[in-house]
């Protein structure tokens, strides 16, 4: 989980680091962007070689419910 | 204005035009290539000195990673790297496509991508890829290095889309035919000097003619700039 929080941390640019735990509800914050979510499903395959879908991922509220889908998909 | 820009392709014609031009703005110069001695020989020609040398092969996956982690924070990236190639569309194969595209494309795109990833890029900073008016100008012999330049077009276009949000801005410089090493590759000058006077400016560029848009496009001066494509020609329709 945490190299994970680590990766999904890297696809903000603005974003203090101390803000990406477990219940972050990332959609909430202000750098949030689609673009985001894209670069967050691209990490996942590249990283942890898990395609998981633009739907599972919108069903997603934290960053663990994230976590839970890729790992779920393993 | 305190200005870093990377400068590829430095060591020669409109890289090296670039760079000489980047530093009497007093901006300050990466300057990259495979021969260190011809990068000197463009720092020895650069106002200021503060310019940074860091040679490397950029088609070599080791280098180009070595060269992004030696990175400043940029403000600028000037893709200026490029191979001429002029080989009938019969006669190729697999090896001439590749090292044609490796350069020319493949190169560039995973430098810039390497750059993000690793957050070398500053907010508001400026790419500008140098493309060739060949992207959509046919001529014989020309078909793999159109094909490179094109793609580099339609990846610039894409890309600028993706970094608008930080208002980042990529742009790409489409020169006509530039008197540079590249441009004498498979050619005889004798014919370029005929050819040249078939321009409507009556002359091929000079790399002294392109390095001002790069100049222009890096500057906040092009604020408002991205996602375009500036064919610089002479006047001319065709290559």
């Amino acid at each position: 989980m945490e190299d994970f929080i680590k990766n999904f941390a890297a696809q903000w640019e603005d974003t203090e680091m101390d803000v990406f735990v477990p219940t972050c509800t990332f959609r909430e914050l202000e750098e949030w962007s689609s673009l985001i979510g894209l670069a967050i499903l691209n990490m996942m395959v590249k990283k942890y070689g898990v395609k998981v879908s633009p739907a599972e991922f919108k069903l997603c509220v934290t960053i663990k419910d994230v976590y839970d889908v890729m790992t779920s998909k393993r | 204005m305190e200005n870093t820009i990377l400068v590829t392709g430095a060591s020669s014609g409109i890289g090296r035009a670039i760079a000489i031009l980047c530093a009497q703005k007093g901006w300050h110069i990466v300057l990259t290539g495979r021969n260190v001695l011809r990068l000197e020989e463009t720092r020895s020609l650069m106002e200021g000195d503060e310019h940074l040398i860091i040679p490397a092969d950029l088609t070599d996956k080791v280098q180009q990673q070595a060269l992004v982690n030696e990175m400043p924070i940029l403000n600028g990236v000037v893709h200026c790297a490029g191979v001429g190639s002029r080989m009938l569309g019969r006669m190729l194969e697999d090896d001439d496509v590749r090292k044609v595209m490796s350069v020319n494309f493949v190169a560039p795109v995973l430098l810039q991508a390497a750059l993000l990833r690793e957050k070398k890029l500053a907010r508001e900073a400026s790419i500008v890829f140098i493309a060739s008016t060949a992207a959509t100008m046919p001529s014989v012999g020309n078909s793999i290095y159109s094909a490179s330049k094109a793609a580099l077009v339609a990846y610039a276009k894409c890309l600028s889309i993706e970094l608008a949000p930080r208002r980042q801005r990529v742009n790409c410089i489409s020169p006509a035919m530039v008197w540079t090493d590249l441009a004498l590759v498979g050619a005889d000058v004798e014919q370029l000097r005929e050819a040249e006077q078939a321009y409507p400016l009556k002359r091929y560029g000079q790399p002294q003619d392109i390095a001002p848009m790069a100049v222009y496009l890096l500057s906040d001066d092009a604020s408002w700039i991205t996602g375009s494509n500036f064919e610089l020609t002479g006047g001319t329709q065709t290559l």
